[in-house]
């Protein structure tokens, strides 16, 4: 059969050198009532030329070909060819968790670098060696707040956060008690106020996006500021870690956790995963911290290597008192995100993102004469463009072939006839034409014969 | 061979500082020009109060030649599955196929957006469709949810549901009874989601007792997470009884399916009376560890479940396959988008391959390598327990005890014979443990190997017990000081103190 490898002859010989007779025997002493005697409901086994078809065919159902102004979580950026093929390498991708360092240097190595340079982007102390996604990271900043200020009993989470986002950190506070999450309103130009300070006072955190979801910058200095003066932790979620590349680090702002979304950084979209949790902190927390750390140390010999440490706060060890669950988390997109980070380097990461930013703004300049930008709040490469009939014109538009951003009242109600456009370096000045084109054509804007909704 | 301050320097292995001691400032490996399409500067939009001034000092400066070296150098000081055999008892370091990673790659895949229209998105939502009906036919249990990240977020999914259960029949209960020997995810999991935990011990034989089970249950027990086979590789022979036991006292049955390699054309955990089960796509269907994930954690529920799974699904009608949010019990969103969806398609790609004689195949196999281990050392080393094995098999230290070696030493002098080193210490309930997983494509020539190899070393501890003690000599870097890096850690590089971004 394919991928075990034993000739029959093989199989009697080590029949034999167990003592059973087939192969059957090695399965008796399950029980019989149990025994699966029908076998597997599934389609017969293809050769590899088959089974490429077969897949060929699906992904070519995907259409990928259209233009797509796509942000809202998930960032279109363009990937380096060396990106792929150093983290692809068969030595990274198929080793296990490094729990025998002295032969898994390699992963363990490009963990520390990948810790260091997350630490030095988001300008934080310390930071793990990864997360699921930048959702989950969040919920598990959430929780480590409430380790952190046992007895509080409120989590602020702006309404600008990514609708997701907000919706894991519900899902992991469900059944955890006396924990109330409070949705803090956002403000006409986009950005959050700083709830009251009765608000702050009984919480364990407050949590912004940066930039939130509508692409606009909060001004996290302040938001630290005011937070730190009621003993409340400052959370800063981020979904594009580019932006990142431009703004004033959470860290500079003074904020006591940072999270966010990593595959911005090198990672392909890939229908929303895998993606990679980035998580850091204050120095003075790590023993909270959820997931893996590596450390460096030294050899018997005196040698500079590296090891999974601290590992009493995790599950393995601390069992029910871990600080996390988490085990297999996504080491082998750390390792490319940190490939990314070292091609693009200082300056080719700050050229990209001013790249991004021009390319937004102009983009947002030619649409003016169809929409406005809805919010005043700054932006990086993500606004929220108002404009009359939105929806309609959206339909209009993928049916082109182009998609014209999210229609943000699928997420907010209150911002229906908006739309969330991003655009990043893979979009050129001829399809940004195109898409002020089919937004602007008359059809677009046209009562439709029937209006159908976008799930 | 010389030593450098890196590493031992040997033909075709070199030695490599961090990136950021390579390259030099101002130097680059990718370049864009960021005003490709000509618009205001981040100086004129952003408020100077915003804006970032340490010039991302920190990051490297390096050209696209220092990495593609570096990045190479440091994948040769891993052994991986692709180099040799990995034997970690339940992990399942099987071969992952490289078919998978050409079709995971194809652009049709990899660069959809998560949020494109449905109708631009068939191929993948067929697959993932499909691929729920694969883990139903593997698993009995009708409901199915793909969100989960990894095997750990899956059991977090699956206890979340438990609690959803409970608190609509208004009493969300307090403890979750997990066996000694469960993996340590099991109790964490349960405690994440406001569950107490009580230990269940097995028999003298490693083997759940209906008895102890029953005794430990009351209304306060929400659930009892089962790993079958266990993590000594031994089919819970009582899990029907278990189950009833478990049901009849209002709780729920959590199957752990980490070692569902074994059972595959065996036994159906749904025929056992699961509850619910999480699969690890990345042990049993052959997706790459990636030395730490991504990886894929889908979850299996029977009817009692099915209205609480995780929120989007996705729905059939005659226009395709959409998402939908209108399932009012879901206990919500797990992560953002739709899961690790790459490594569902890797996943499909190897289930499509095999198909059902060739996964029926694989529990064989591995079954067959696992026993012939087991046989073969049996004389060498003593087996933790005389109980059956499915797919791994225990060992313990015992017999090493009066030369002075343990555990550790063995492991640590299988990488001087060029394998990774099993499981070791684990499960907690078998002191000085070594619990080997060979995995179904191993062949017999690289076992008997691997069996010489123990049996050397077995010899060794007894004639030259220091060669195994200091173990070992021929990898790339000596044993580690494990204390050090705990006592006082050092878990980044920092750029000299005059630009310390944090400062």
């Amino acid at each position: 059969m394919r991928y075990t490898p034993h000739t029959p002859a093989e199989i009697e010989t080590m029949l034999a050198a167990i003592g059973a007779p087939t192969l059957a025997a090695l399965v008796e002493h399950v029980p019989a009532a149990l025994r699966d005697t029908a076998g597997l409901d599934m389609p017969a086994g293809l050769d590899e030329r088959a089974m490429r078809h077969e897949l060929t065919l699906l992904a070519n159902r995907n259409r990928t070909d259209g233009v797509a102004f796509l942000g809202a979580g998930a960032y279109p950026h363009f990937i380096p060819a060396a990106v792929e093929q150093l983290a692809g390498r068969s030595e990274f991708a198929t080793a296990y968790t490094p729990y025998q360092p002295e032969v898994s240097q390699g992963t363990l190595q490009a963990s520390f670098e990948f810790q260091s340079a997350i630490a030095a982007l988001l300008g934080m102390e310390v930071a793990n060696a990864g997360m699921y996604d930048g959702a989950t990271a969040t919920a598990e900043a959430v929780l480590m707040s409430q380790r952190l200020k046992p007895g509080r009993p409120l989590v602020l989470v702006a309404r600008a956060l990514h609708p997701q986002y907000r919706q894991v950190i519900s899902t992991y506070l469900a059944g955890i008690k006396d924990v109330e999450i409070v949705e803090v309103p956002f403000a006409p130009d986009g950005t959050t106020p700083l709830p009251s300070a009765d608000l702050l006072r009984r919480a364990s955190c407050l949590v912004l996006g940066y930039p939130n979801a509508f692409g606009v910058v909060e001004d996290l200095t302040r938001a630290a500021a005011g937070a730190h003066a009621e003993e409340c932790l400052l959370i800063s979620a981020t979904s594009e870690s580019l932006a990142l590349a431009l703004l004033k680090t959470p860290g500079a702002c003074d904020a006591d956790i940072a999270v966010a979304e990593g595959q911005s950084l090198g990672l392909a979209l890939g229908y929303g995963g895998p993606g990679l949790g980035l998580f850091t902190s204050r120095d003075r927390f790590v023993r909270n911290l959820p997931g893996r750390l590596v450390g460096e140390t030294v050899d018997v010999h005196g040698r500079r290597g590296y090891v999974l440490t601290l590992a009493t706060r995790e599950q393995h060890i601390r069992r029910e008192r871990a600080t996390s669950n988490i085990c297999t988390n996504q080491g082998l997109c750390a390792i490319q995100v940190v490939v990314y980070l070292s091609l693009l380097g200082r300056h080719g990461l700050a050229s990209l993102a001013e790249r991004n930013l021009r390319g937004a703004h102009a983009l947002a300049e030619r649409l003016s004469g169809i929409g406005t930008v809805h919010f005043a709040g700054p932006y990086f490469n993500e606004f929220v463009l108002a404009i009359p009939g939105a929806r309609r014109r959206w339909q209009h538009a993928v049916a082109e072939g182009v998609i014209a951003g999210l229609p943000l009242g699928d997420w907010y109600p209150e911002l229906e006839d908006t739309l969330l456009i991003c655009a990043t370096e893979l979009h050129d000045s001829a399809a940004m034409d195109r898409l002020v084109a089919v937004l602007d054509a008359p059809q677009a804007s046209a009562e439709p014969k029937r209006r159908g909704s976008r799930s | 061979m010389s030593t450098t301050p890196y590493g031992v320097l040997r033909p075709g292995v070199l030695p490599e500082p961090l990136i950021f001691e390579r390259g030099t400032p101002g130097r680059t490996g990718a370049t864009c020009d960021p005003n490709e399409v000509p618009g205001p500067s981040s100086t004129d939009v952003i408020p100077a109060a915003l804006r970032r001034d340490d010039g991302l000092a920190g990051l490297p400066e390096v050209s696209e030649l220092d990495v593609v070296r570096h990045f190479t150098r440091l994948s040769q000081w891993n052994l991986s599955a692709a180099t040799t055999l990995y034997p970690l008892g339940s992990c399942t370091m099987k071969y992952n196929p490289m078919a998978n990673e050409a079709v995971a790659r194809m652009p049709g895949f990899a660069a959809l957006h998560p949020l494109v229209p449905d109708a631009w998105a068939q191929g993948t939502l067929e697959l993932m469709w499909q691929l729920a009906d694969f883990l139903r036919a593997i698993s009995g249990l009708p409901g199915i949810s793909l969100q989960p990240a990894a095997g750990a977020h899956g059991e977090l999914t699956g206890i979340k549901m438990v609690r959803a259960y409970h608190n609509d029949r208004g009493n969300p209960r307090k403890r979750v009874l997990i066996p000694t020997s469960a993996h340590g995810t099991n109790p964490a999991s349960a405690a994440l989601c406001g569950y107490g935990v009580t230990e269940v011990p097995a028999n003298d034989a490693g083997i759940l007792e209906v008895d102890t089970v029953r005794r430990l249950l009351d209304t306060d027990v929400a659930a009892m997470m089962v790993t079958n086979p266990n993590t000594i590789g031994v089919f819970e022979r009582n899990i029907q009884a278990i189950a009833e036991a478990v049901h009849e006292a209002g709780a729920l049955l959590y199957c752990d399916g980490a070692n569902m390699n074994a059972l595959m054309g065996v036994a159906k955990p749904g025929d056992m009376g699961a509850d619910v089960l999480q699969f690890n796509l990345h042990k049993t269907f052959s997706t790459p560890h990636g030395g730490g994930g991504p990886g894929a954690g889908p979850v299996a529920v029977s009817e009692r479940l099915e209205a609480y799974l995780p929120t989007p699904r996705i729905v059939r009608d005659a226009n395709g396959y959409r998402w939908s949010e209108d399932f009012p019990k879901a206990i919500g969103r797990v992560r953002s988008f739709h899961g690790n969806v790459g490594m569902l398609v890797r996943a499909y790609a190897y289930m499509r391959t095999l198909g059902a004689e060739g996964l029926t195949d694989v529990t064989a196999m591995a079954v067959l390598n696992a026993n012939y281990v087991r046989a073969r050392l049996a004389g060498t080393l003593p087996l933790a327990y005389d109980t059956p094995s499915l797919h791994e098999c225990v060992f313990n230290d015992r017999d090493l005890e009066k030369t002075g070696v343990h555990t550790l030493d063995l492991a640590k002098r299988l990488l001087d014979y060029g394998f990774y080193a099993p499981t070791i210490y684990f499960p907690l309930v078998v002191p000085g443990a070594i619990m080997i997983e060979p995995t179904e494509t191993e062949s017999k020539q690289t076992l008997d190997e691997f069996i010489g190899a123990i049996e050397n070393i077995v010899g060794e501890a007894r004639d030259t017990p220091d060669v195994v003690k200091e173990a070992p000599h021929n990898t790339f870097i000596g044993r580690l000081d494990e204390t050090r890096a705990a006592r006082r850690p050092v878990l980044r590089w920092r750029p000299s103190e005059d630009s310390k971004p944090d400062a």
